[in-house]
């Protein structure tokens, strides 16, 4: 068990960091935390493919002085993996917080409680 | 407004709004330390304080923490049966990335192979992602816009806009900080030069057109913190910076296609691939490197125009 956790440590980093960013996500009421939450899933997920391509003692996978033998390197798939996670995430970010924004302009709040129960005040 | 919103709340408020304010009891905050610090209500920090509110039904609660526990449990049962870290024989070290790493010098031309992989033979991918990139921007435009067409804050802003701040405001006019001015003027053109070499070379070492417009955007923030949003708006404004990035993103798609109608068809007027560790070299990577980085440096730097006090007129 204690060596099957050693093994595994990164992913079990990386599966707390996720556990801790949906725990933010689904029990904060605050909408700007919830983002956060949502950032640190996104770099758990990060952490989980970079490790998965990794192997000790093997390079970047830039091929330098000709060698192109696939053990030489690390797997490259991961990084172009987290390349787009990185991207599509900042976007993501950025276009919740500007929609958070824009339920603070109309509620007054970011507290999603708030936000809820004004607008089942406005449906009745 | 409500009057039992948290000091917190105005100056956020106050900071993402601008100084067009509908009520007007609240002065433009300019400096945050002017305010006199309002006693802080009560915020509900936890679900327990809210359920003596009881008016969201508890069993919400108890569901998302039933949820929340199911889900963290079973992710950290799985994680122990994943493949192990650390291990050359693991599955995802099959073929796929084998082709990549032999054959990528060959085929694309390119030595980093994530370049040659995502630019080359992943790139329609890679314009989906520029395309989630521009949509984004977009989206963000057309909220904030919207929020700017309600009548009555137009003509209040022009009169209750201040001078410049003296000592700048947190996004707004330039800073007067001289420490900050002078690291920043002389950081300014490196940061900008090694923004441009990363992109530039992306085919060759670590980097690309990412990672490299991610640095060129960082730079133009803090060009614009220097001079001022208003004068950089002048050269840079939001306009011509999603005029450029929809023509990079035309740019991509018509050499990508390019080269997928040519290669599908076998054509043959293939891209020449240089010498492979040439600075011009590996066809189209280094154009794209260069679209992709225009893209992302002009969304990091609309964002920043967008989500900063003064996009609003």
């Amino acid at each position: 068990m204690l060596e099957t956790i050693l093994q595994q440590r990164y992913m079990l980093v990386a599966v707390i960091l996720f556990t801790i960013g949906l725990c933010v996500l689904f029990l904060h009421p605050n909408l700007i935390k919830k983002i956060i939450g949502m950032d640190i899933m996104d770099a758990a997920i990060m952490l989980m493919l970079a490790t998965g391509g990794y192997v000790e003692g093997r390079k970047a996978p830039i091929i330098t002085d000709g060698v192109t033998e696939f053990t030489h390197y690390i797997n490259p798939v991961p990084s172009g993996l987290v390349l787009t996670g990185i991207v599509v995430s900042v976007s993501m970010t950025a276009f919740f917080l500007a929609l958070t924004q824009r339920l603070y302009a109309r509620y007054r709040t970011i507290n999603l409680d708030e936000i809820l129960i004004q607008a089942k005040k406005e449906v009745k | 407004m409500k009057n039992d919103d948290t000091s917190l709340l105005r100056r956020l408020r106050s900071w993402v709004e601008g100084e067009d304010e509908e009520h007007q009891e609240l002065p433009p905050i300019v400096n945050m330390e002017e305010l006199e610090p309002a006693p802080r209500p009560k915020e509900h920090r936890s679900l327990w304080h809210l359920q003596d509110k009881s008016r969201i039904p508890v069993e919400y609660w108890v569901m998302a923490v039933l949820v929340a526990v199911t889900l963290s449990a079973s992710l950290l049962y799985t994680s122990l049966g994943m493949p192990p870290f650390d291990d050359p024989n693991v599955p995802t070290m099959n073929e796929v990335p084998q082709r990549y790493v032999e054959q990528c010098v060959e085929e694309t031309g390119a030595l980093n192979t994530v370049a040659g992989m995502i630019l080359d033979y992943r790139a329609f991918d890679t314009f989906g992602e520029s395309t989630v990139l521009f949509a984004a921007t977009v989206s963000i435009v057309f909220l904030m816009r919207q929020e700017e067409k309600r009548p009555s804050s137009r003509k209040k802003k022009r009169r209750a806009r201040p001078a410049p701040a003296p000592s700048g405001d947190v996004f707004s006019g330039p800073y007067t900080d001289s420490v900050f001015r002078g690291t920043a003027r002389l950081l300014i053109p490196f940061i900008m030069l090694f923004g441009i070499y990363v992109v530039v070379n992306g085919h060759l070492s670590p980097g690309g057109g990412f990672s490299g417009g991610a640095i060129l955007g960082g730079g133009l923030i803090l060009c614009a913190m220097v001079v001022g949003q208003e004068r950089m708006r002048r050269v840079l404004g939001l306009d011509r910076f999603t005029k450029i990035t929809a023509f990079c993103l035309l740019a991509y798609a018509a050499m990508k296609g390019y080269s997928f109608y040519t290669g599908a068809n076998h054509v043959g007027w293939e891209v020449p691939k240089g010498t492979p560790g040439n600075l011009l070299s590996a066809g189209f990577i280094l154009p794209l490197n260069i679209c992709v980085g225009v893209i992302v440096a002009g969304t990091i730097f609309s964002f920043y125009l967008l989500f900063s006090q003064e996009e609003r007129d």
